[in-house]
């Protein structure tokens, strides 16, 4: 009973299907049914929603169109036109966060992104890979990236030191963000939730503040999305542009 | 909390990464070249229409000026004509006043020459006139036919008299 009340029984992982392959928990579970379904959602919206291909777009096409400019827009802002190959890897970062953020803003839905391994393999992946990037555009010389120019020989061991810690704590920083935010945020709607019923004709209160606080979510569903794809394009930027 | 449950972690991720794969194909081949293809050839047919609404522009603008040319020289035409008609009228007006004027001094000189022989004949035909009525009274009078030639003056110095009186 208490149990099932706790505000933290929401970020449940629930075997669906018990799923082993080798040593290997490839389980299906609630998280993996809501990140299946919103490949399907952002599938609906990015391909089937563009379909009649019309010049003057419907509402739906429209809204598709005003996302790949969006995302399109952030590229070309950050990285400038070297940007162009990425654009489908931070798209769909962009596509995938905000879809898992809006569908978990449903009531009984599951939010994926609310997961620290989720959010810390994707932003591992993004430090990989930008990592990556840098080296074969720059080979060794990416290392001046600890030390900009015109610092003082005084200040380089200061300086290196901070950089380098700046450089290796941004896989935490970026998934720890985004995973504490959604996290946060559907606990406050449940502890405010669960004041209703026991108030009684004053549960209108706590009603009214879930109000205002689900918009809130609804605004941070996006912008947590948003801020998740603008620093990934500022970090590929780096590995391009090297500052 | 159950985000640091490390039994869940494997199959997070594991979906976690084919979710994404499966979404990245979709959007890199299918979704994102669709929507950028529709939006390039919107902004082609934009700029189409542009061009051919500044094309079009272009060419009233060259049939206005051409217009306001041929207005122009229409305009200059017309004065010029209007000039040369006017000139050409007042010339002809001018001398056809002369004529007249001529023609209308040659009348009068030719009347006043015909009125003055018209005058001396009817002088003349009076004296004449006179002097046989005047022979004739003076024969049934006195019965003395007078001379002719004193009739004749005594006529002309008695007309020339009264023509002196009357003024």
């Amino acid at each position: 009973m208490a149990e099932s009340h706790s505000p933290m029984e929401q970020f449940e992982i629930k075997t669906w299907i018990p799923i082993q392959i080798g040593d290997f928990n490839a389980s299906f579970t609630n998280s993996s049914a809501f990140m299946i379904l919103a490949v399907f959602a952002a599938t609906a919206l990015m391909v089937f929603a563009v379909r009649p291909r019309a010049g003057v777009p419907g509402r739906w096409q429209l809204l598709a169109e005003l996302c790949y400019q969006f995302i399109a827009k952030m590229v070309s802002d950050n990285i400038g036109k070297e940007g162009r190959p990425y654009f489908p890897f931070i798209f769909t970062i962009f596509v995938f966060v905000l879809f898992g953020n809006f569908i978990g803003m449903l009531p009984y839905s599951f939010t994926f992104t609310s997961h620290i391994a989720v959010t810390l393999t994707m932003a591992l992946v993004i430090f990989v890979l930008v990592t990556v990037i840098a080296f074969i555009k720059h080979g060794f010389h990416f290392f001046s990236f600890f030390l900009p120019a015109g610092v003082p020989i005084v200040l380089s061991p200061l300086m290196i030191a901070i950089e380098v810690i700046s450089y290796f704590t941004r896989p935490l920083s970026l998934s720890i963000r985004l995973f504490a935010n959604m996290m946060a945020g559907h606990t406050l709607l449940k502890v405010v939730g669960g004041f209703v019923v026991p108030l009684g004709i004053f549960g209108v209160v706590p009603v009214a503040g879930l109000v205002a606080v689900t918009g809130l979510e609804f605004l941070i569903a996006f912008l947590q999305a948003y801020i998740f794809t603008i620093l990934t394009c500022i970090y590929i930027n780096d590995a391009i542009n090297l500052h | 909390m159950p985000q640091f449950d490390v039994t869940t972690f494997l199959p997070q991720i594991i979906w976690l990464v084919i979710s994404y794969l499966v979404l990245y194909f979709l959007m890199a081949k299918v979704a994102l070249p669709r929507i950028g293809g529709i939006l390039e050839e919107r902004q082609a047919r934009i700029d189409d229409n542009l061009d051919a609404a500044q094309s079009l522009r272009n060419e009233s603008n060259a049939e206005a000026e051409a217009y306001e040319g041929s207005m122009a020289e229409a305009r200059e035409q017309a004065r010029s004509t209007i000039y040369d008609a006017t000139q050409e009228m007042s010339a002809d007006s001018a001398r056809r006043h002369e004529e007249l004027g001529e023609r209308l001094s040659g009348e009068l000189k030719s009347a006043e020459q015909r009125i003055a022989e018209a005058k001396l004949e009817a002088v003349t035909g009076i004296q004449d006139a006179a002097a046989s009525v005047a022979a004739q009274a003076t024969e049934r009078l006195i019965g003395i036919k007078p001379g002719e030639e004193a009739v004749a003056r005594a006529i002309s110095d008695a007309f020339n008299t009264s023509v002196k009186e009357s003024g």
